[in-house]
């Protein structure tokens, strides 16, 4: 129990004396409820599809969760970059142990984030719909939290360098993101674009995130916890064994 | 004669078609401290990372501590302790903090760790700097963090590998002293790597020479001295391996695996 402490804990101290990446990685979340927000607001209402701010704001929160929860996963090259991985490599805990105490400690880290941008969002007009089932909302962020840490934990087991990280940027991070209904409805989607939405994970947060925050689910709450709580349970258990592999 | 506590059969390791490890053999008795010479590029530190877990052996057989360390890892790891070759430190954190975090996870009961964390902060002279974050401290002050770190849980093996590269006369003094210490007291077992020929002279009860991956002599420093017919373990060493100045292989073949990681193997 005290091993799962000390690694969460670490996670913990090492985000919180680096305010400068913490306010840095509140700038790009802004920009995109501002930028898209009022941008297309008007338009989105002619529409008749209501306030975009209220839309987009739970879609920007899974954004900011996503990322910070990527890059502290990925941020086991830095440990391995600056040999600390080694100290931990070698320490008699059971692999899948170290592996929960980093990803409870980058969840932890990631859901912080994505409260703060819940706050930031209530700055710029969102509403939340029932503040009772705020309790669900951070359920959602932490699982979001938690699958992508995983995921981000496994990708870096596989990683020697940071050369690779655009490549994981461009080709990972920015779909899962972009095709996530975050952005946009999933209402009415056909063809490529249907089956790829319906492939992400990350759609099920949002919607599941949405679905609390403002009261409308698009594939429901119970299809919203299976998926992420089974994709999660599955990286985790991948990222585990990816761990598990790495030689030094 | 005391029994094996390491005892290694035909170990072997290939990077890509280089053989940085070729089919060595020894043993080490519990109990001993045991120096692993060698110049640069010989398959020490490739060894110490068999014998530690963090990398699989191409062939050959390791029982350390009566396990083997390729199949039931984490036993294994319950009974060393590693003081690294480059820096394994966590620079974020202070050195108190990195210090607590390695007791923690080795499990050592809370007052026994703080005591003792606190001694050897004190016998390696940071014990004033413990709230400092480690991105400020010194190579040689990092140095002595790590040897202070790999004594917290008075590991059965301890493995060193060059733990006094970059440190003055005192700290290599006091430093083996207490090394000394646990060994006589704890009986604990000392593998170690080093550049410093009377550093290994002076504490080593075994020592082994490897040169290219292979094993060139085993023996007491006196019985090295006597069969190279030389005076001292530096020149028994320099008789051994040659004189020619060896290219650090290590870089090439960390190279060669990153780009294998990256391109998929």
């Amino acid at each position: 129990m005290e091993v799962l402490y000390v690694m969460w804990l670490r996670q913990i101290k090492k985000y919180w004396r680096s305010r400068a990446r913490m306010i840095g990685s509140l700038g790009q979340p802004l920009l995109f409820l501002i930028a898209f927000g009022f941008g297309f607001g008007s338009i989105y209402q002619k529409a008749e599809g209501g306030n975009f701010i209220q839309f987009l704001a739970p879609g920007i929160i899974a954004m900011s969760i996503l990322f910070t929860a990527m890059f502290t996963g990925i941020e086991l090259i830095w440990d391995r970059q600056f040999g600390f991985l080694k100290e931990t490599l070698v320490a008699p805990v059971s692999r899948p142990l170290i592996m929960l105490g980093r990803t409870l400690g980058g969840a932890t880290v990631s859901v912080f984030q994505g409260v703060v941008v819940l706050l930031v969002s209530l700055l710029v007009g969102f509403k939340i719909g029932n503040p009772a089932l705020l309790p669900l909302a951070l359920l959602f962020m932490f699982l979001i939290a938690l699958l992508f840490t995983a995921f981000g934990t496994a990708i870096a087991s596989r990683m020697d360098d940071m050369q690779a990280f655009p490549l994981v940027m461009n080709f990972i991070i920015m779909p899962i993101f972009f095709f996530s209904g975050a952005l946009f409805p999933l209402e009415g989607l056909s063809g490529p674009i249907e089956v790829i939405t319906n492939f992400n994970p990350l759609s099920y947060g949002v919607d599941g995130l949405r679905g609390a925050l403002g009261g409308v689910y698009h594939f429901g709450l119970f299809a919203d916890l299976a998926v992420l709580v089974l994709t999660t349970t599955f990286l985790f258990a991948a990222g585990s064994y990816l761990f598990s592999k790495i030689e030094i | 004669m005391k029994d094996a506590i390491i005892t290694i059969k035909g170990l072997t390791k290939n990077f890509n078609g280089f053989t940085a490890v070729n089919d060595i053999s020894f043993e080490v008795k519990g109990g001993h401290i045991f120096a692993f010479l060698g110049p640069n590029g010989a398959g020490k530190t490739t060894t110490i990372k068999m014998l530690t877990t963090l990398l699989n052996p191409s062939k050959g057989d390791i029982v350390l501590n009566g396990i083997d360390p390729t199949k039931d890892k984490d036993k294994a790891r319950r009974s060393f302790g590693i003081v690294f070759q480059d820096p394994s430190l966590d620079d974020e954190l202070t050195a108190y903090e990195n210090m607590e975090f390695h007791g923690a996870i080795y499990k050592v009961p809370k007052r026994l760790r703080e005591d003792r964390i606190a001694y050897l902060m004190n016998l390696v002279g940071l014990f004033e700097r413990r709230n400092d974050r480690i991105k400020t401290f010194s190579g040689g002050m990092k140095r002595r963090l790590e040897i202070a770190r790999g004594l917290i849980h008075h590991p059965k093996i301890l493995f060193l590998d060059e733990p006094t590269l970059g440190l003055d006369p005192q700290t290599r003094n006091s430093i083996w002293d207490y090394i000394k210490k646990l060994n006589m007291e704890e009986g604990m077992t000392v593998f170690f790597t080093t550049h410093y020929m009377e550093e290994a002279e002076k504490v080593a009860d075994t020592i082994a020479i490897i040169d290219k991956g292979i094993i060139l002599k085993t023996g007491t420093a006196e019985e090295l001295k006597g069969l190279t017919k030389t005076k001292s373990l530096e020149e028994a060493f320099l008789k051994l391996t040659g004189y020619s100045i060896r290219e650090e292989r290590s870089g090439a073949v960390d190279n060669l695996r990153t780009a294998k990681r990256i391109w998929g193997r």
